[in-house]
């Protein structure tokens, strides 16, 4: 995102479901383009998002920060905006804008009053084809972007260990670079880096359009013709295969040392199952499982333990982010008391797990996190940009729009056993990172 | 050729007229109890959102007693009348529940969502909550260890540092002047009496405002209303009074280890219930409002990438007014992009805005307006700020008005009031090169 907010972050949480009653209309363009349709007429406002199925985790080597770095270009112009008026337009009309990018997808979007709906299609259109941008465009904004990654990583030690730490986790895939890019990588990006990247990505055929918000899916269907329909599709576009995990064989460790640590903490990143297309069961089960484990700072299995009947911890949680085309993850995230060490905060907290392994859920509990999944359905109907973000992301990982509708099915199904199942298959030391961050004096464990 | 084409291009948005509003009707509600009410009712989820503002908030802190307020916020869900904290957690995640607290400067905040089909089970806890909180010793021992982790953490921020200087620097020996969440030693010292009496004096009925929307009637939140709160004491603590202002101009350095620095400048601001609000607001929005075409993002971020991102904000506070500006730079540019600050704040005050520039940001405020009322809980929030702002209930159907009535000779007026170089103060954290320190 341009100036505050997302290299997006992709736990899911109990806010996710999609409720089979979502008010949402499919069609595909001639040129490819796929479009969504949400409807959510109480108040007069549209969101438009587009998302291109072109992340970090698809970028050439040696390239790292080219997919973001070509996020920000876009907001330079075409031949009809003016140099730096993309936002301005934009924002004259009463909108707001933005963009985000993470390893699977980059998206952009508008919220703006529903009447300016056609407005914001056309520029968007414009934009998928026809950027201009200049040598000075180009070094300025990498200025920028070594900026945001002052402002976002490298002020903030426990941002620099989750980046040491994902780069330790996968042993062969791209998900274990920066979105970001690494420093002297994104120093060395150009024009021509830029330029290459978007004549390969931008297109009809390689982008989900989602219109959200106070439409009619017939008109909009009028507005993607005329504006979107005339864009001809790329050749060239290719489903994503990247490089895959070999089986991992070793837990890796890592200590990050910084003097900017103000509490020591101790994380550990396993890798799990992500969400396929008719399959996500594995998905659901993990979902409940992090819930479970860390999901609350009253009753999850790892406060209880390290909270309430011991004081080993003064905050703990757990989260599972399985919307990936490839290998997700599940992590756990300790923070010791004071006096308490971060080996012996590891010792408990395995035990913990491995207890877990042994008993498996709380039955009430679960059925807790059952009742907190459905009404999450109906909460998030109030958010129609939440639901837009959820379609948009979950279509732009190749799930489908069943799939996405279902979810909410298959997480009523899981069965406790599954968790415990799902749980012995993912908490394995071997497919494993685990992180320290301390402070210099307290660096060996 | 490409100005001739932009024309072409907007010239089909450029003549549609201020945008419908969301038909917002809302509708004021009186309990039996005597506590008032606003409420929008919107039947097409089956769930409600409920505001509610204690106003007095971390400011109501004993002296001598700093945190007890946001201690306490944070341990009223930790346990209510027969229930401890694992069984009051349990009793609301069973009805999928949502209450979350807060106590900030001048608020004690209740966020409440709950589902229409055990929206009376729900109230009834929430009312436990509120009315017969527990404080047991083991919770506030346990809450109070998480605070001071955070507080921890907030001495390595350079961020919070900044802006603790800052305010440091502004309030003297107000409550402002230091954090609400308190220092070490003052949490530290809390006792559980401490926040019995800090809980005493925050939630009372003399100081409440409420905001609802959703599914929900008018006399079913009437009956709501005193069901939660009728158990409240009558009377709280009194408010301070008003905040001193002792900023001075100049430049803090505060030594930081990190390629960046962290900038809060600043100086005062102007009252929410001045004439020249809407103007100041205005202006705000032309220099420093959350948009990429704001003064500073174009002249510090765009044109000179000395920065990732550049904001203002007018802070009208209950007992003090705040101007403040926020961004973050490399060492080596954070001179650099202070002088441009300088320059931009005396520009304005000189020689105010265009009248292009007026246009688009009547135009920006006006047409973003209804992208506020985004659904439930959004509005309930907008219900209470009103209140709390003693604006009209008609002001939704009135604000764009008062915005479209601001005029290019308020603007000059108020750009030179509301805009002094010569005042401002940068509170920089991190290691800048070629920045002196005043005193």
């Amino acid at each position: 995102m341009r100036p505050i907010a997302t290299l997006a972050l992709l736990a899911l949480t109990l806010a996710r479901p999609a409720a089979a009653e979502d008010a949402v209309t499919t069609f595909r363009l001639e040129n490819g383009l796929d479009v969504v349709v949400i409807e959510d007429h109480r108040a007069p406002v549209v969101v438009q998002q587009i998302w291109y199925r072109a992340g970090s985790a698809d970028e050439p080597a040696g390239k790292s920060g080219i997919a973001h770095f070509l996020e920000h270009l876009m907001f330079k112009g075409t031949d009809r905006i003016p140099p730096n008026q993309f936002s301005a337009m934009v924002e004259a009309q009463g909108g707001d804008d933005n963009a985000f990018t993470s390893w699977d997808y980059t998206a952009y979007y508008q919220r703006i009053s529903a009447d300016r709906l056609e407005m914001v299609m056309e520029m968007e259109a414009d934009r998928m084809r026809n950027l201009r941008m200049t040598e000075d465009d180009v070094t300025t904004e990498r200025q920028v972007i070594l900026e945001e990654r002052n402002q976002r990583t490298d002020t903030d030690p426990g941002a620099l260990l989750g980046e040491q730490m994902r780069a330790a986790l996968y042993l062969n895939h791209r998900y274990g670079i920066p979105v970001i890019g690494w420093r002297h990588e994104m120093e060395g990006l150009t024009h021509d880096d830029a330029l290459a990247w978007y004549r390969q990505y931008y297109a009809p055929n390689n982008a989900t359009l989602v219109i959200a918000g106070d439409v009619d899916p017939a008109r909009v269907q009028e507005l993607a013709d005329k504006h979107y329909g005339p864009i001809e599709p790329s050749e060239g576009i290719v489903p994503r295969i990247r490089p895959q995990e070999p089986p991992q064989l070793a837990g890796r460790r890592l200590v990050l040392a910084d003097e900017r640590v103000s509490n020591p903490y101790f994380f550990r990143i396993y890798m799990a199952p992500e969400r396929d297309p008719g399959n996500q069961k594995d998905a659901a089960a993990l979902l409940i499982l992090a819930e479970l484990l860390g999901g609350s700072g009253q009753t999850s299995v790892l406060s209880r333990a390290l909270q309430f009947e011991s004081q080993i911890a003064v905050y703990s949680s757990a989260f599972y982010d399985g919307t990936r085309i490839d290998d997700g993850s599940l992590s756990v995230y300790v923070v010791p008391a004071p006096g308490v060490s971060l080996a012996d905060a590891e010792e408990a907290t395995d035990a913990v797990l491995a207890d877990f392994l042994e008993t498996g859920p709380d039955l009430a509990a679960f059925e807790r996190i059952k009742t907190q999944l459905r009404a999450a359905e109906i909460y998030a109907r109030d958010d129609v940009q939440g639901l837009a973000n959820m379609y948009g992301e979950e279509l732009t990982v190749g799930l489908t729009v069943a799939d996405i509708q279902g979810f909410a099915d298959v997480l009523a199904a899981v069965t406790p056993e599954e968790v415990t199942d799902v749980a012995r298959r993912v908490l394995r030391p071997e497919t494993s990172v685990t992180g320290w961050l301390t402070l210099p004096e307290e660096a060996t464990p | 050729m490409i100005l001739r084409r932009t024309r072409a291009f907007v010239a089909a948005f450029a003549l549609l007229a201020t945008p419908a509003l969301a038909d917002v009707a809302i509708q004021d509600v009186t309990s039996p109890g005597g506590l008032k009410a606003w409420l929008v009712e919107d039947h097409g989820i089956p769930f409600t959102a409920l505001e509610i503002r204690f106003v007095g908030g971390t400011s109501l802190d004993a002296p001598g007693k700093r945190g007890a307020t946001y201690l306490m916020a944070g341990l009223i869900e930790e346990g209510a009348a027969d229930m401890d904290s694992r069984a009051f957690a349990e009793a609301r995640d069973a009805l999928a529940a949502s209450f979350r607290f807060d106590a900030g400067a001048d608020t004690f905040s209740v966020s409440a969502k709950f589902l229409t089909e055990n929206r009376d089970q729900a109230v009834a806890l929430l009312a436990q909550a509120l009315t017969e909180p527990r404080f047991d010793q083991d919770a506030v021992d346990r809450v109070r260890e998480q605070v001071l982790t955070g507080l921890r953490s907030d001495e390595k921020d350079p961020g919070t540092l900044a802006s603790r200087a800052f305010d440091a620097l502004a309030f003297g020996d107000h409550p402002y002047a230091t954090p609400g969440e308190g220092s070490i030693a003052s949490v530290t010292a809390l006792t559980r009496d401490d926040i019995l009496a800090a809980w005493r004096g925050a939630l009372a009925r003399d100081r409440v405002v409420i905001g609802a929307t959703g599914d929900i009637t008018a006399a079913e939140l009437a009956g709501l209303l005193d069901t939660l709160l009728g158990g409240l004491p009558a009377t709280g603590t009194p408010l301070p009074p008003p905040a001193p202002w002792n900023l001075t101009p100049g430049v803090t350095v505060i030594d930081f280890p990190s390629p960046q620095s962290v900038i809060y400048f600043g100086h005062q601001g102007i009252r929410r219930d001045d004439p020249d609000f809407f103007a100041a607001f205005l202006l705000n929005e032309v220099m420093g409002g959350g948009r990429f075409s704001a003064r500073l993002m174009r002249e510090v971020r765009e044109k000179r990438g000395l920065t990732y991102g550049i904001g203002t904000w007018l802070i009208p506070m209950d007992l003090a007014e705040l101007y403040l500006g926020q961004f973050s730079a490399s060492n080596d540019k954070t001179a650099e992009a202070i002088d441009v600050v300088r320059a931009e704040w005396a520009r304005i005050a000189r020689d105010g805005i265009t009248e292009q520039e007026l246009a688009e940001t009547k135009t920006y405020m006006t047409g973003s307006y209804p992208l506020r009322f985004s659904g439930n809980g959004p509005i309930a929030d907008i219900l209470v700020g009103m209140q709390m702002d003693n604006l009209p209930i008609d002001y939704v159907a009135t604000r764009n008005a008062r915005v479209e009535a601001v005029t290019m000779e308020d603007v000059k007026r108020v750009a030179a009031r509301l805009y002094r170089a010569e005042d401002l103060r940068f509170v920089v954290v991190g290691r800048p090169e070629g920045l002196a320190a005043t005193p």
